[in-house]
């Protein structure tokens, strides 16, 4: 429906082009390591991003999601299932478990439903936290096998042990993830999403189920964060119930803010821009919080929809001052 | 087609309608007046699932509909607007209007995901009907334009438009040109008729009686939530209860 420019579909080319080669120039280990985490935060967020930036609905039971995904990974390939069944088990349970809470939650509106959200997480969060004998407690889980290798005939096995195998992994998930929001959103579908968020009474008396939709687009939401905790498991190698914190959840949102809601670059380049922006600042320990304190309270007043909402604008600016000058 | 059957509202011991019937016929345009807080607009919450009567019922073609929820009425073929312009106002004006036919067509999430032979056909569809819808109030070239961008008359043309697109068989106006200057609402008068002529039923709640006088072919006069008059508006102009209510109680002329 939306034609791209051509400058916009160089530049996407382009950023694949430099996720591909990725493992080429990344300078050490560490930073690798932050850079496959982000890609995964990326899946999460973008998720986040389709019931909280998409239908206006600020869930924020995110990580428990998240940490189901995780959890259900975890448990499922100690067990001796294959990672490639467990992948799509945990984030299906975790659709599910969304598709049992979503009803009730979704009763309330606004603020309510997102302090009910929230106080789900809590709850997750707590249950993940003490029942020793599924989640090993405080703790959490350790050892959880790699992603099985993927057998090829003739030349062996894909193994996903060393770095750029891990990274191309959670890179084609993020991809797929890409592609999957992508279709979603620019379709007749994705727009009674943002129908919902735009005007709910007005949805209602054009033939939009509202309730329906936004429990739509809840499962959906959590299929892929539970996907995001999932891939999380087997390339850590441990879960521990942080993963299914709320401060994650908190993190995820910090994510989409700064890098912008209801667009499908905005996760990605928040997941990204904000992990390695805090690995550069480094020096500045504790200090660091502080500076983006500033940076989101900021970003919140005068860039509304983040990174990619300003630029953006400042797009829009140029096309603006181009047209008048012509 | 549509008929109202002893609706009554109670809002807390404030009775809001109280024991309304009345018909809408197929092919007419029927004006509901009345003074302010008369119950007008309540009257088509009623109608259309967006509150739930106290008592009476509410049928389309002999189908109770009452206890419906709006989007369920809807595709009873019942679309309505709203008193204040309401739009999707963060969108385009074509993704209104694709908005508004989604129910007509299965696009669902599969359908989506996959890109089905089904999705490509229902979604060119969508789209031929929302153009043509565009085309007919006269927006045609405003398809890409976002709502901020629009005149007020726009935007009341457009609101029109999001009830028409999924082709109800009745449309139910709430005051379609409040706000609008003299000249503007002629124009959308000529096109509340343009619409009736092409096969929609009209009902239409207004304050303007000029406007209304010229184009209603009957008129049901609401206050404090009974009927108190209904007929032409020849036959209205003349009502003795209809003068007392819009020029005060004492009058006798």
């Amino acid at each position: 429906m939306i034609t791209k420019p051509l400058h916009t579909k160089l530049l996407y080319g382009f950023i694949l082009l430099a996720a591909l080669l990725l493992p080429l120039y990344v300078p050490d280990p560490y930073m690798f390591q932050v850079v496959i985490m982000s890609l995964i935060f990326a899946i999460a967020v973008l998720a986040m991003n389709l019931i909280i930036g998409f239908t206006g609905q600020a869930s924020l039971a995110h990580a428990a999601f998240f940490g189901f995904g995780a959890y259900g990974v975890a448990i499922m390939t100690k067990a001796g299932i294959s990672f490639w069944l467990a992948l799509p088990a945990a984030a299906s349970i975790s659709a599910l478990i969304g598709l049992i809470i979503g009803p009730p939650a979704l009763r309330t509106r606004g603020s309510y439903f997102a302090i009910v959200t929230l106080a789900f997480g809590v709850i997750v969060w707590i249950v993940a936290g003490n029942w020793v004998q599924v989640t090993g407690g405080h703790n959490g889980i350790f050892g959880i096998p790699r992603p099985t290798p993927i057998p090829i005939p003739f030349i062996g096995a894909i193994e996903f042990f060393d770095q750029p195998a891990q990274y191309y992994l959670v890179l084609v998930f993020l991809l797929l993830t890409l592609f999957i929001m992508h279709r979603i959103v620019y379709s007749i579908f994705g727009l009674t999403f943002m129908a919902v968020r735009n005007n709910e009474p007005l949805a209602d008396a054009v033939g939009i189920n509202t309730f329906t939709t936004k429990l739509i687009s809840f499962v959906i939401a959590n299929f892929f964060a539970g996907l995001a905790g999932g891939l999380y498991a087997a390339i850590i190698g441990a879960v521990s119930p942080s993963v299914a914190a709320h401060l994650l959840t908190f993190n995820f949102l910090i994510f989409l803010i700064l890098g912008g809601m209801a667009s499908l670059a905005g996760p990605v380049v928040g997941a990204f821009a904000i992990p390695i922006l805090m690995e550069l600042l480094q020096d500045l320990g504790h200090f660091r919080m502080l500076f983006f304190g500033v940076l989101l309270v900021a970003t919140i007043i005068y860039f509304p929809r983040g990174f990619v909402g300003a630029v953006r604008q400042l797009n829009d600016k140029i096309a603006a001052r181009r047209q008048a000058k012509s | 087609m549509l008929s109202v059957k002893y609706l009554t509202k109670n809002f807390d011991g404030l009775v809001a309608v109280k024991e309304l019937s009345f018909d809408i016929r197929e092919g007419e345009i029927l004006a509901i007046i009345g003074p302010n807080g008369a119950g007008k607009s309540t009257v088509f919450n009623l109608m259309t699932g967006t509150l739930a009567p106290t008592s009476g019922k509410v049928f389309i073609h002999e189908e109770n509909i009452t206890g419906l929820k709006p989007y369920q009425i809807v595709k009873k073929g019942v679309a309505r607007t709203f008193q204040t312009t309401s739009l999707f106002d963060q969108l385009r004006v074509i993704d209104n209007m694709l908005i508004a036919y989604k129910w007509r067509t299965r696009l669902g999430f599969w359908n989506t995901l996959f890109h089905t032979p089904a999705w490509k056909s229902q979604h060119d569809q969508a789209a031929r009907n929302a153009l043509e819808t565009l085309d007919f109030l006269g927006l045609a070239d405003k398809a890409l334009a976002f709502i901020p961008t629009l005149s007020q008359e726009e935007q009341k043309r457009l609101a029109i438009g999001i009830a028409l697109v999924c082709k109800p068989k009745l449309l139910l106006l709430d005051e379609p040109t409040g706000g609008l200057i003299q000249e503007e609402t002629e124009r959308i008068a000529l096109f509340i008729k343009k619409v009736r002529d092409q096969g929609t039923t009209v009902c239409i709640i207004e304050h303007k009686m000029q406007m209304i006088m010229g184009m209603a072919d009957r008129i049901v006069v609401l206050n404090y939530g009974q009927k108190i008059a209904e007929g032409t508006p020849d036959e209205i102009k003349t009502n003795q209860a209809v003068i007392e209510a819009y020029l005060g109680g004492d009058v006798h002329a």
